[in-house]
């Protein structure tokens, strides 16, 4: 099945490129955008990766990631960015050049990572190299950004990492496993959302640096 | 270079075919922007009516300026001339192909560059001074994403020269790459020939001028040659994307030759698209625009190398 791999490889460097393009954007709608767009690549490489072609495993998997990761996601971003009227990042720790070269040495580190762990021919390596560099990319979206609403981003596109990687990996993980682990994010973001609501509440902002300093 | 489906003259024509045709390429640009405008817009062969005017014209000189500032158009246009000697067009090679002429690709490029930029110097302007500065701080982020871009595909495609591995049969395989490299090189182009975003061929007002603040002292035809060497840069520039981006039939050479001067003509057109949709970036979100050009040529490359 080449045109799957093809379509696979395809879905895994547009991955790359939304990563890349979440660590030079400021704007936080274009980020939610970017989480969405994410979420149905996603989809399409759990939808596509399934090594005995399409089963009821890969329709689940695939439809539950797609309709959580790229609907109810950004639909709890958006409003959670509506709530703390957010439109940018005011000023991140790294500024966005830098992080950009930050994302593309991550992904010389994440090729050259790839190559090193042996891996059964039937894994992708693309695909792993792509979960790797994803994971780092998410790692330092939430690290470098200041408001939280970015840091939900990142903890997403981490997220998005770890379950690229999964799928790269892990052919034969229970279904129920990586559906447990969804609900575990939905939870996670679900939550986070809410939090980002009422910090904005109680504090006017959402600048998470400002919330260490102590006051009466 | 051994036995390939083209016949020898073929690259002599594409020199001379571009040398008559180039001057059309800024006009197809302006005649989008004037569609879009919902204008008439100037008559295609303007620029050649422009060039023939100067020509007739004699140069003024600045009493502050030096044997630099008439050095500096003669030795642009000299330049883009031998890089468009090094560019392979319609499936043919070019004039000259030899290993490891990218770098010669590069270096050329950059020298009509800093000719103009010396030029600009020499007037003693402080006008022509921040766009000179403005220009070499551009130059020197964009450069990466022209030389990584091309090491990418050459990677892919193996051989040492243009003429090698701008052939589309041997890209096919490497889509991701060349699609990547195309938008860097895209980037490069609009950087290269000063057009929006990167910066407004349209604009006068000094404070915002990047390359045309550069060349406001020169007239006749000194400019005549500045003129005819941006439409040749845009010539050889389009001439690389085309050479990735367009098929090129092998079967009959005629045809893979009118499918590149189409090529040519519809990135000019696209050029124009941009210009008329995009606004200019502010002055300190340029860099960050050529960056991004340098990191998608970058992915390319790491990509290529697994």
């Amino acid at each position: 099945m080449i045109d799957q791999r093809f379509l696979v490889d395809t879905a895994a460097g547009l991955l790359v490129l939304s990563s890349l393009a979440m660590l030079a954007t400021s704007r936080i709608a274009t980020g939610i955008r970017l989480v969405a767009i994410q979420g149905l690549l996603l989809g399409a490489i759990a939808f596509l990766d399934g090594h005995e072609g399409v089963t009821m495993r890969s329709i689940a998997l695939g439809g539950g990631t797609v309709l959580l990761k790229s609907a109810l996601f950004p639909w709890l971003l958006s409003r959670a960015q509506h709530e703390a009227r957010v439109q940018q990042e005011p000023d991140p720790f790294v500024s966005y050049p830098f992080s950009l070269a930050g994302g593309v040495t991550a992904l010389g580190v994440a090729v050259w990572l790839s190559d090193r762990v042996t891996l059964t021919p039937d894994i992708d390596a693309l695909v792993v190299a792509v979960g790797l560099f994803t994971t780092f990319a998410g790692l330092l979206l939430l690290v470098t950004r200041r408001i939280a609403l970015g840091q939900v981003l990142g903890y997403i596109v981490l997220e998005n990492g770890i379950a690229t990687f999964g799928l790269a990996v892990a052919e034969q993980q229970p279904l129920l496993v990586e559906l447990g682990v969804l609900l575990d994010v939905f939870v996670a973001v679900f939550v986070m959302g809410i939090a980002i609501v009422h910090i904005n509440h109680e504090f006017d902002h959402i600048e998470v640096d400002q919330l260490s300093a102590l006051r009466d | 270079m051994t036995a390939m489906p083209f016949t020898s003259f073929m690259p002599f024509l594409h020199v001379a075919t571009a040398l008559v045709l180039a001057p059309l390429l800024p006009s197809i640009i302006t005649r989008v922007k004037a569609i879009f405008a919902g204008r008439r817009g100037a008559p295609l062969l303007q620029p050649y009516y422009d060039i023939a005017k100067l020509l007739r014209k004699s140069a003024v000189y600045g009493d502050t300026t030096t044997w630099l500032f008439r050095m500096g158009p003669t030795v642009g246009l000299a330049a883009v001339l031998t890089a468009l000697l090094l560019v392979p067009f319609g499936g043919s090679p070019a004039v000259l192909a030899f290993r490891g002429d990218i770098i010669v690709f590069a270096y050329v490029l950059a020298l009509a560059r800093a000719a103009t930029i010396v030029a600009a110097l020499d007037t003693g302007s402080s006008f022509e001074g921040m766009g000179a500065s403005r220009e070499s701080a551009f130059s020197a982020i964009m450069e990466p994403a022209l030389i990584l871009g091309l090491v990418a595909v050459m990677r892919k495609a193996g051989g040492g020269s243009l003429s090698t591995f701008l052939h589309p049969h041997r890209v096919e395989t490497a889509a991701a790459t060349t699609t990547l490299v195309i938008g860097a090189l895209f980037v490069v182009y609009l950087a290269e020939n000063a057009r929006i975003p990167v910066d407004d061929p349209a604009t006068h007002l000094e404070l915002t001028m990047v390359h045309e603040v550069m060349v406001l002292d020169h007239s006749g035809p000194d400019l005549a040659f500045i003129h005819y060497a941006a439409a040749l840069k845009l010539w050889v520039l389009g001439a690389l994307i085309v050479g990735l981006a367009v098929p090129q039939p092998a079967a009959s050479p005629w045809a893979a030759y009118a499918l590149a001067l189409a090529g040519i003509a519809g990135v000019a057109a696209v050029t124009g698209i941009v210009e008329s949709t995009m606004a200019r970036l502010r002055m300190a979100a340029v860099p960050s625009l050529l960056f991004a050009g340098s990191a998608l040529a970058g992915v390319a490359l790491i990509l290529g190398l697994r």
